[in-house]
């Protein structure tokens, strides 16, 4: 069978260039941002501070509405001033709605019961906390005009990326310059020389100047041949030489490190764990009490992507670096689900991810007793998950890699009552302050293999 | 093998006196290969163009490349929930309490699920009552894998669906036009089928319900019914017994639905100076019988007289004239004195298949208001009728029967007169049979309804009189299978689910008020008034208080007498008892005992009438393993080792040696190891069942011989697992001992035995024995010696540290586990065995295999006989040996067993040394010592040198010869996707070539010290668990940390009676043994 590895080499996009990347959109996104602000706040005749209110927008508002698309609520974009217009409302009614909607609906008041009814009966959660300059600000948030670049970034835009093809990049096209021209100038270095040598060769002809004729010598290959030492040295480095190849190429055998297959969906740790910082065991939550960290199942997905049905447009631009669509990958979780956008159809299929991390079966591991009992990172491992696109293997998992390990980390014995008595003892009797696992009987054959 | 068809290739091989047919059987290849030919000749040899060296070459290269090229790792896919259960981490065990009721076994068991499978099936220490997992439980839930299983409702040979069942049979018990509808089902002692088989019957009128037990019960049930009025069995609980008389019955088997052993084995253990004592009588050598302190051996018939006239010496009433044999005579005179002496701490027990013996015991236990007898705590886990069954067969046959139904039964494999029930069933209208195999009755019936797994399904079972246990399902239906109930609610037009109107029977008529969640969770559920009851007897308690006596344990005596047998001496003070002799004596204060034993008189004077028929007395029983045939296609039963004969995939016909003499049966040993036996025809009453193996078993009563049910089915099973010859069909009138003939035929038979007959020959150092008179007398110098050798020609004992050739090793710190097993407690059950199978994944190797000694179980039941009568003797003949004639004559008698040897059982398994022979042997260190005590053997390592296995003074180690999964030499459940479903994910599953072993349930250790560190507190005792210790339920197997001084473990280290096997050898094993004590005065 063959692996469908995708190593770090074949992927140019996936390597030290994606860094260099994020930083150059995040910048160019903060810049954008900079100018927006500027821009909209000189426009906007409201008072309320439209940062302020997008940061209290995404943290209470977000979860069920979104600016121009309904959701669990309606598209709040303009809110004010389409209801000012189409309603009469004011922002006295705004603000009572959005403090405590619910008595609204029971005052009778006639448009409360229609979003009330419209939306299906589900009533707005009151926020009684928000003040009036929070409601102001997140209505200046509300009411701030597109920004075409945004949301569409097209030529002319702060943020806009052009296409590049076949995965080249400004500095691969420079680098070939240099090399180019670089080569070049060797190439006529190499003719003047020999052009030189020619005319002083005609020079020494015309002079009538003997140019010493070369002695015969034996070749140097025979020579080498001839000197039995050499001989011997040169097949020592490379008996040697080889032995240390063929070794190395040994021990790699079974040894996955840099595997990192194609996944049904794409699924990205950076986005979630690294930019939007969840935590690892938020979605593998058995690693708290199992052997295995279990790849979440798909409710766990759902339960934020019920809300995220599509990921901001700076996201999808990063996504087209990688080649790949984040909305139609959500979608395929939706399709595996079987969620419609409404409710669930119950037409569900598994997802079959593909395993990285692949122990033998001889070998027992148990994620609980290294992130709960040891306190050991999830990273520690696995590396730095959150600036992976796509999950790859990045510790070799062998046992000499288990064992080093063992030796060096110190078993942490603090505030845990099982410790007390043994590490006392143990303590005692290697002289040391800290015991590290394998002084604790970590290195053990039966404590993994059985 | 129980076939008599002949089958023939040529016709050549019907002509006996061929040469050719004789020639082509002697040689596998009937010409010789010409190697001779090729590899002698030198010229062909040398132009040859591939020289040997140059094959070599080619191999090594092909080799080397095949597996390089193979080192690309599979790709491996890992699907998750879509919503996951909230209940389900991967990775974690539940645990679920449910209860089997098979028919046969009755018991409250904890289920151990991953990821949703049920792999284990574990005791339910909540339940009070049938709450300890036998072997064939412990071995069920590889039933629910089995992939012969019925995944659909059949019709005839074809699937239908169950809608298309439902409607075809609704139509037909319409159009029966009144003729009789019979439900014949299993024992189901379940309130909420029972009444919908009472709605069922109240919608279609002429319905009769038939209980059918395959090992019938149905005296003991006639009897009880007779005095008690309701059906069902009288309760003992043993461990109120002092004096325990059994006569022929095996009740730490499958007596009366069993159950009995682990309150047996609570009195076993000697504390403070006192243990029960317990005669047994009987005919075959059973687990009761190699757990006795006594044991006399007898045929059947005797049996009943024995009893009869133990009646007339208890009770005084004369039971006529019985005439037995003189050393049987003062047998039973001895044990009735004895019985007479321990007055309410005595109990009698029979397992004749006789009402007027039946009525007898209980007529003594009552008059003696035995404290183990409990005739109020009904059990009521038999039911059947041997009258009911035989009508219904003689019904059926008239034609009389519309439509029989079948749940849980197999008649046409267990009756004796399946015949006759084959052409009644062909008569009915509608036959169905709820069945999860296609059996020899489910395929003889129109219809088979495919039946749940009991891990499948719901239900409950009043196990004993207010002992309730529920049943959940603990995975989801595996096929399109249907249970019992919910097609009986389907014919009735009730609507809902089973489980719905289970919980609704529950709330009306058992719960009264309690919660049924709890109840579910518990798998248990005691009714207030059965939890009440003290379990002594209720027919003569208004006088009971006359004859009490002062006693600081709770003992009673009659008639004031003093008496302990073979016991008070030695006794702390303190533990003595204040005797207060009582003036109203029992006699006078007894009166409803006189007019009770008028009817015990008759039954014992009918018991003194019978006689003997023939020569030899057939008395049939019923292996721990197999028990009535269920499950005989579970390989891990099939490879039990029978505890009693060592035997695996087998059953046979056990004869004593004088008999066997007399017949000319011989039980001999091939040059591998393995037992031979003659083949004889077993005949009963003109039934002759044909080609029956032999064993000659130690301690057989003469004139007796023993066969045990549940082999010999060829319906529904895996080739494999076709083994032996039915005895049903000898199970005439549901009798099972019969007057029966045997004879000799030609064959020899090969047995898969994994222990031979031997004897133990007075090698103390393997068992140690001692009777409880020196135990309570000497100390411990005497009867538990520390073995002593030879330093500097002066004796030192092999514990100390001078005679080691290891330095000590500080295991201080941490955990240090040991296991203690107690010979005392042990009954040799095999729960354990099972526990460990599953626990560890131990692979099958099936017959010839173990044949070949090759058997893979980590944990094994050695069995020994003594030489003399007693072990004891053994030792003494052996230490007054003098001289080399002496000794070799001498030595030469003592490997055979006594005519009634005394047994003893021994679990052994890895001893873990400290000082390990096995580690130091290794090349690959594959083998190493932990600080914990466990001997750990790392697979990944072992390059299978088998240099350990012959350096383990204990031969516990086992070597895989094969490949045992995925392999289709070794069909068994690791062979089918299905049934590894049921391996533990926790345990490697071994591959070719290594060497594998007890791990002192490492995976189970090292979970319960996860555990601890997670919730950051300190093991409890207790928590520590194998496999093994977990499943004893009789308290002879004690695992924990003796670095935990206040443990369980630690305690019974420091006991006398602790010794370690083969101690002189020095390994210093961490598994302990406690001395086996036997209650008799005399050694």
């Amino acid at each position: 069978m063959k692996k469908p590895y995708q190593s770090l080499e074949d992927n140019p996009n996936y390597n030290m260039k994606q860094v260099i990347y994020r930083s150059l959109t995040s910048k160019m996104y903060s810049l954008c941002l900079v100018l927006l602000l500027a821009f909209s706040s000189s426009l906007t005749a409201q008072e309320g501070d439209p940062a302020n209110g997008k940061s209290l927008f995404n943290s209470n508002c977000a979860a069920c509405h979104k600016l121009d698309k309904p959701m669990t609520g309606p598209a709040l974009r303009n809110v004010e001033t389409r209801l000012s217009e189409e309603q009469g409302l004011d922002r006295a009614w705004l603000s009572a709605w959005i403090r405590n909607s619910s008595s609204l609906i029971k005052s009778g008041d006639a448009y409360a019961n229609k979003i009330y009814n419209e939306y299906n009966g589900t009533a707005m959660t009151a926020f009684p906390q928000l003040s009036d300059e929070n409601i102001s600000d997140i209505l200046a948030y509300t009411a701030e005009k597109v920004d075409p670049c945004v949301a569409n970034p097209q030529p002319g835009c702060a943020n806009y990326v052009a296409p590049v093809a076949g995965g080249s990049s400004e500095g691969g096209i420079s680098n070939d310059l240099i090399l180019g021209a670089l080569a070049l100038l060797f190439a006529l270095l190499a003719m003047a020389l020999v052009l030189v040598k020619r005319t002083l060769d005609r020079f020494a002809d015309a002079k009538g100047l003997d140019v010493a004729e070369q002695t015969k010598r034996t070749p140097l290959w025979k020579a080498f041949a001839q000197n039995q030492f050499l001989v011997l040295v040169t097949s020592i480095i490379f008996l040697l030489a080889s032995g240390y190849f063929v070794y190395g190429y040994l021990m790699q055998v079974g040894v996955d490190q840099g595997y990192e297959p194609i996944q049904p969906i794409h699924y990205s740790h950076r986005i979630h764990a690294g930019d939007n910082g969840i935590d690892c065991k938020y979605c593998h939550s058995s690693a708290r009490v199992s052997k295995t960290s279990g790849i979440p199942s798909l409710n766990v997905c759902m339960n934020c992507h019920k809300s995220i049905s599509e990921v901001a447009p700076a996201t999808l631009a990063e996504g087209e670096e990688f080649g790949v669509d984040y909305n139609a990958e959500i979608q395929k979780l939706y399709d595996a689900v079987g969620w419609d956008g409404t409710g669930y159809t119950g037409e569900s299929q598994p997802v079959k991810w593909i395993r990285v991390h692949n122990l033998p079966d001889f070998v027992y591991f148990n994620h609980s007793q290294h992130v709960m009992v040891g306190g050991i990172e999830c990273q520690t491992c696995h590396g730095p998950v959150e600036e992976m696109e796509i999950m790859y293997q990045h510790a070799p998992l062998t046992m000499g890699w288990c064992i080093n390990c063992h030796r060096e980390t110190n078993v942490k014995v603090k505030d845990n009552a099982y410790y007390t008595k043994i590490h006392e003892e143990l303590s005692k009797k290697y002289g040391v302050d800290q015991l590290t696992v394998a002084q604790m009987g970590g290195l053990e054959c039966g404590k993994c293999h059985y | 093998m129980s076939s008599n068809k002949k089958y023939w290739k040529s016709v050549e091989e019907l002509n006996e006196n061929s040469s050719i047919v004789e020639a082509l059987q002697q040689n596998e290849f009937v010409e010789a290969i010409p190697t001779d030919e090729f590899l002698g000749d030198k010229e062909s040899l040398e132009s040859s163009s591939t020289s040997r060296r140059d094959f070599l070459k080619y191999v090594g290269f092909s080799t080397a490349a095949a597996s390089l090229a193979a080192c690309e790792g599979p790709v491996i896919k890992s699907i998750p929930y879509i919503v996951q259960p909230t209940e389900i981490i991967p990775g974690v065990a539940n645990y679920y309490a449910t209860t089997i009721a098979d028919g046969y076994d009755f018991t409250s068991v904890l289920v151990k699920t991953r990821e949703g499978r049920p792999i284990k099936i574990e005791n339910n220490t909540d339940a009070g009552t049938n709450g300890v997992a036998n072997a064939r439980v412990n071995a069920s839930v590889l039933g629910l894998y089995d992939n012969l299983r019925v995944k659909s409702p059949m019709k005839g040979e074809s699937s239908i669906s169950w809608d298309a069942f439902m409607s075809e049979t609704t139509s037909k018990l319409n159009g029966l036009n009144g003729k009789a509808i019979v439900l014949l089902t299993q024992s189901m002692p379940s309130p909420s089928t029972n009444k919908l088989i009472a709605e069922f019957k109240s919608k279609y009128g002429n319905v009769s319900h038939v209980a059918y037990d395959a090992i019938s019960e149905s005296a003991t049930l006639d009897a009880y019914e007779a005095k008690y009025g309701t059906r069902g069995m009288a309760n003992y609980d043993f461990s109120k017994a002092k004096t325990i008389v059994s006569i022929g019955a095996d009740f730490l088997g499958d007596w009366q639905g069993g159950g009995f052993e682990s309150e047996y084995a609570k009195k076993r253990i000697p504390t403070h100076g006192k243990m029960s004592r317990h005669i047994q009588f009987e005919s075959n050598m059973s687990l009761s019988g190699a757990n006795a302190d006594k044991r006399v051996p007898l045929t059947p018939s005797q049996q009943k007289l024995a009893l009869a006239k133990l009646y007339s010496e208890v009770t005084g009433n004369s039971a006529g004239g019985v005439k037995l044999p003189e050393g049987l005579d003062a047998a039973v005179k001895a044990a009735a004195k004895e019985i007479s002496l321990a007055g309410s701490n005595a109990v009698v027990v029979t397992g004749i298949q006789d009402v007027n013996a039946q009525t007898v015991v209980l007529e003594i236990n009552s008059y003696l208001r035995s404290k183990a007898f409990d005739p109020e705590t009904t059990i009521k886990t038999r039911q059947g009728s041997d009258k009911a069954v035989m009508q219904l067969v003689s019904d059926m046959k008239a034609g009389k029967v519309g439509a029989v139904i079948m749940s849980g039964v197999n008649p046409l494999y267990t009756l004796p007169n399946a015949s006759d029930f084959k052409d009644g069933l062909a008569k009915t209208e509608l036959s169905v049979a709820f069945s999860m195999k296609q059996d020899e009755t489910s395929t003889n019936c129109q219809y088979i309804a495919a039946a749940p797994h009991y891990l499948e399904s719901w239900g409950d079972v009043e196990m004993k009189a207010g002992h309730y246990s529920l049943m959940q399902p603990t995975i989801r239906p595996l096929f399109d299978t249907k249970q019992f109930q919910e097609v009986l609610m389907g014919w009735t037009g009730s609507t809902g689910s089973y489980r719905d109107y289970l919980k609704s029977v529950w709330t009306q008529t058992v719960l009264n008020g309690s919660s049924f969640n709890k109840a579910v969770q518990d798998g248990v559920f005691v009714t207030a008034i059965a939890g009440g009851r003290n379990g002594s007897n209720g027919s003569s308690t208004t006088v009971e208080s006359t004859t009490e006596l002062k006693d600081k344990k709770d003992r009673t005596f009659l008639g004031g007498v003093i008496h302990d047998v073979a016991v008070g001496v030695g006794i702390k003070d303190e533990d003595k008892d204040e005797y207060v002799t009582s003036t109203s004596s029992t006699t006078n204060g007894n009166g409803g005992a006189g007019v009770l034993a008028a009817s015990g008189g008759e039954a014992a004077r009918a018991l003194a009438k019978s006689t003997k028929g023939g020569d030899l007395e057939l008395s049939l029983y019923t292996k721990v393993g197999m028990g009535d045939g269920q499950q005989a296609n579970n390989p891990w039963l099939q490879e039990f080792p029978d505890p009693i004969t060592r035997t695996t995939w087998d059953n046979y016909i056990t004869v004593s040696k004088a008999d066997a003499e007399s017949y000319k049966l011989i039980n001999e040993n091939a040059a591998n190891g393995g037992l031979n036996g003659s083949y004889v025809d077993v005949t009963v009453n003109g039934v002759t069942v044909s080609n029956v193996p032999v064993i000659i078993q130690p301690g057989q009563a003469v004139g007796s011989v023993g066969m045990a049910f549940g082999f010999g089915r060829t319906a529904g099973l895996k080739a494999e697992m076709q083994t032996g010859v039915s005895a049903y069909p000898l199970y005439q009138d549901f009798n099972t001992s019969q007057d029966v003939t045997i004879s000799k035929v030609a064959g020899v038979h090969e047995f898969a035995c994994v222990q031979l007959h031997n004897t133990l020959m007075g090698r103390g150092d393997i068992i140690k024995e001692t009777s409880l008179e020196i135990f309570n007398t000497k100390n411990k110098e005497h009867w538990n010696a520390i073995p002593k050798v030879s330093l500097n020609h002066i004796e030192t004992p092999v514990t100390s540290p001078d005679v080691d050739l290891w330095d000590e090793f500080d295991r201080s710190v941490g955990h240090h586990f040991n296991l203690s097993i107690d010979l005392n407690a042990c009954t040799g059950c095999g729960s354990c065995v099972i526990a460990c199978h599953a626990e560890n994944n131990v692979p099958v190797v099936g017959k010839s295999e173990m044949r070949r000694s090759r058997d893979m179980h980590w944990l094994r039941i050695d069995r020994y006989y003594s030489s003399e009568d007693t072990f004891e003797g053994d030792n003494e003949k052996k230490d007054n040996i003098s001289g080399l004639s002496s000794s070799l004559s001498e030595f030469g008698e003592m490997e055979h067993p006594a005519d009634n040897p005394q047994v003893a059982f021994q679990p052994v398994m890895c001893q873990h040394c400290n000082h390990a022979p096995c580690e130091t042997v290794c090349p690959v260190a594959a083998t190493a010592h932990g600080r914990q005590g466990q001997n750990h053997m790392a697979y990944n390592r072992c390059v299978g040198t088998r240099y350990c296995a012959n350096n383990c003074p204990y031969k516990v180690r086992r070597f895989n010869w094969f490949l045992y999964n995925k392999n289709d030499e070794f069909d068994y459940y690791m062979n089918d996707d299905l049934g590894r479903m049921v391996l533990n994910p926790d345990v490697t599953v071994r591959s070719r070539g290594v060497m594998e072993k007890c791990s002192m349930c490492m995976q189970k250790t090292q979970k319960t010290i996860l555990d601890a560190k997670r919730d950051g507190r300190l093991v409890k005792d207790g928590e520590f668990q194998t496999a093994c210790s977990a499943a004893c339920g009789n308290g002879a197997m004690i695992f924990g940390d003796i670095n935990d001084k206040d443990s369980k473990i630690t305690a019974l280290k420091e006991d006398d009676r602790m010794y370690h096997l083969l101690e002189h050898v020095g390994t210093k094993p961490n598994v302990i043994y406690q001395t086996k004590v036997r209650n008799t005065s005399k050694a």
